[in-house]
């Protein structure tokens, strides 16, 4: 009992260790981001707290543009897949027509296809299209989730046959079934899907990279990508830790608040 | 532009005539298996170390799950400092214990594993909690029986947790071998291919030869084969359902 006891101390211990180690880079940043440039790097800070790296970055990058940018694409993106998945996922969930087998295949496929192996035929239809350099380039690609409508069908499968009588005998169209039945029995798969969509198109990265030129369409990460490998940026590390900083702080201060339902999104979708 | 025109397999025949290709292929392979093993190996020691009651479980779960949530730019951004030649956080460390600096970025023997290094910190999180789901899965009849008959430490692990876990291996190897090839953020942002190469990924080359060189045809060619790759390696994902029964 007694030799338990140690090792329970003893792996509790070593996985405190290995928790400080995770966070090491983390708090490296924010601490070189706080205090004042130095030439070389140590793991604490030497000088005392300043908020100038903050004040220049925020004077030499338009973060304010990025950020507006970065939650018009996230939250449009979410709320364009909110509509179109919810009807899909009730059609494919509730409705009977020919070619369902084939539609649900084709969107199934979408799930094993990742969006970054499609960059360049996207692009290329995007051209075609004039919309390079706009936010509605880098949203036209996301008008749909696959799986946003996976995780719907699978739950408007569960709801009650009698619910959906229910609402009929009390002269309910197709269209309020769904938002007033189906759609609020699905709150989980929303929650999940929500967190997945929102913290992907926020660190997305690649593709806001490719189709856009201007500052006044650039998302935040592309900004950062830019600012990062300028010129003003080079060996000036407190600036860019500064600037990560900006952009990860709404991310994390979230996972802080939900950890449990990021942990869960994440893993439930399998994907990312 | 000009408009496609067929042209069989021409594009392919050129690529398999380009050493570079071969090259990407060959940082390709190394690259997964840099980090696929590596942070399957750590994701399962993170899950072993939180799948037991302890006041700091939720300290642990939040230190080894946040770099998950982080987007690859900012992560790259701080590590591109961490490894910098010389003055960066790593190089200086070793220099203070007399060591020679690494220059990890710029040697082309240690310029995929640092960035491995890196990518395994980012991902083990994720994979920890598939593995937590396995191990939480197992029945705790038959880790029981397994202690009366006198199976403890290593040897529990060996004989009845390892092959326990079988599915969420085959599972979570999948998820890994697909998440590996399609991000290329820290490439771009870190060593854009430098030195001479060592660190062209397959999604970068494809970038580069569509965006850099405007070389749509190779570009596509090289898309079929990474689209070819990752139908390959999800095909395990799908087969996770029936597997379940493994658990009971």
């Amino acid at each position: 009992m007694k030799r338990e006891k140690i090792a329970h101390i003893f792996i509790t211990a070593f996985s405190a260790i290995i928790a400080v180690v995770f966070l090491i880079p983390l708090v490296w940043m924010i601490g070189v981001a706080f205090s004042e440039p130095s030439f070389q790097m140590t793991f604490l800070p030497k000088t005392k707290f300043t908020l100038d790296n903050f004040k220049y970055v925020w004077k030499a990058v338009p973060f304010a543009r990025y950020y507006a940018n970065t939650l018009t694409v996230v939250l449009l993106t979410f709320v364009i897949q909110f509509f179109t998945s919810t009807l899909a996922g009730y059609a494919l969930a509730v409705m009977d027509f020919k070619g369902k087998g084939l539609v649900f295949v084709i969107i199934f496929m979408q799930l094993i296809i990742p969006n970054d192996a499609l960059i360049i035929p996207n692009f290329l239809t995007r051209s075609k299209l004039g919309v390079i350099d706009t936010k509605l380039a880098i949203i036209l690609p996301f008008l749909g989730s696959a799986l946003a409508i996976f995780l719907l069908r699978q739950h408007f499968k569960s709801v009650p046959k009698a619910l959906f009588e229910a609402a009929m005998l009390d002269g309910a169209n197709t269209w309020q079934v769904i938002w007033k039945v189906y759609s609020p029995c699905a709150k989980p798969a929303y929650m999940s899907f929500a967190v997945i969509s929102v913290s992907y198109h926020w660190n997305n990265y690649l593709w806001p990279l490719i189709v856009t030129n201007a500052p006044s369409n650039r998302t935040l990460t592309v900004g950062l990508a830019i600012f990062a490998k300028s010129k003003e940026a080079n060996m000036q590390w407190a600036n860019v830790c500064a600037a990560t900083f900006i952009i990860i702080l709404p991310l994390l201060i979230a996972f802080f608040i939900m950890q449990k339902q990021f942990i869960e999104s994440f893993v439930g979708a399998g994907v990312k | 532009m000009k408009a496609p025109e067929f042209t069989g397999f021409d594009n392919f025949i050129k690529l398999a005539q380009t050493p570079l290709f071969w090259k990407v292929i060959g940082n390709t392979a190394f690259w997964a298996l840099l980090t696929v093993i590596p942070s399957m190996i750590v994701g399962l020691g993170l899950a072993i170390l939180i799948n037991r009651k302890t006041k700091l479980l939720s300290f642990l779960r939040v230190s080894y799950f946040y770099p998950v949530v982080l987007p690859m730019i900012a992560v790259a951004s701080i590590w591109s400092f961490i490894y910098m030649a010389n003055n960066g956080l790593v190089d200086q460390t070793l220099i203070k214990l007399g060591l020679e600096p690494l220059l990890a970025l710029s040697k082309k023997d240690t310029v995929l594993p640092a960035l491995a290094g890196m990518y395994v910190w980012k991902e083990a999180g994720y994979l920890m909690v598939f593995f937590l789901s396995g191990l939480q899965a197992i029945s705790p009849e038959v880790m029981e029986a397994a202690k009366i008959d006198g199976s403890r430490g290593l040897h529990l692990f060996r004989h009845i947790t390892f092959p326990l876990l079988g599915p969420t291996f085959l599972f979570v190897s999948s998820v890994e071998f697909t998440n590996c090839f399609k991000l290329v953020d820290h490439v771009m942002i870190m060593t854009e291919g430098a030195p001479n190469n060592a660190s062209t990924l397959l999604l970068y080359y494809i970038y580069q030869q569509g965006f850099t060189n405007f070389n749509y045809g190779t570009s596509s060619a090289l898309s079929v084969i990474m689209l070819v790759t990752l139908l390959i390696v999800s095909i395990p994902r799908f087969f996770r359902q029936d597997k379940k029964v493994h658990y009971n």
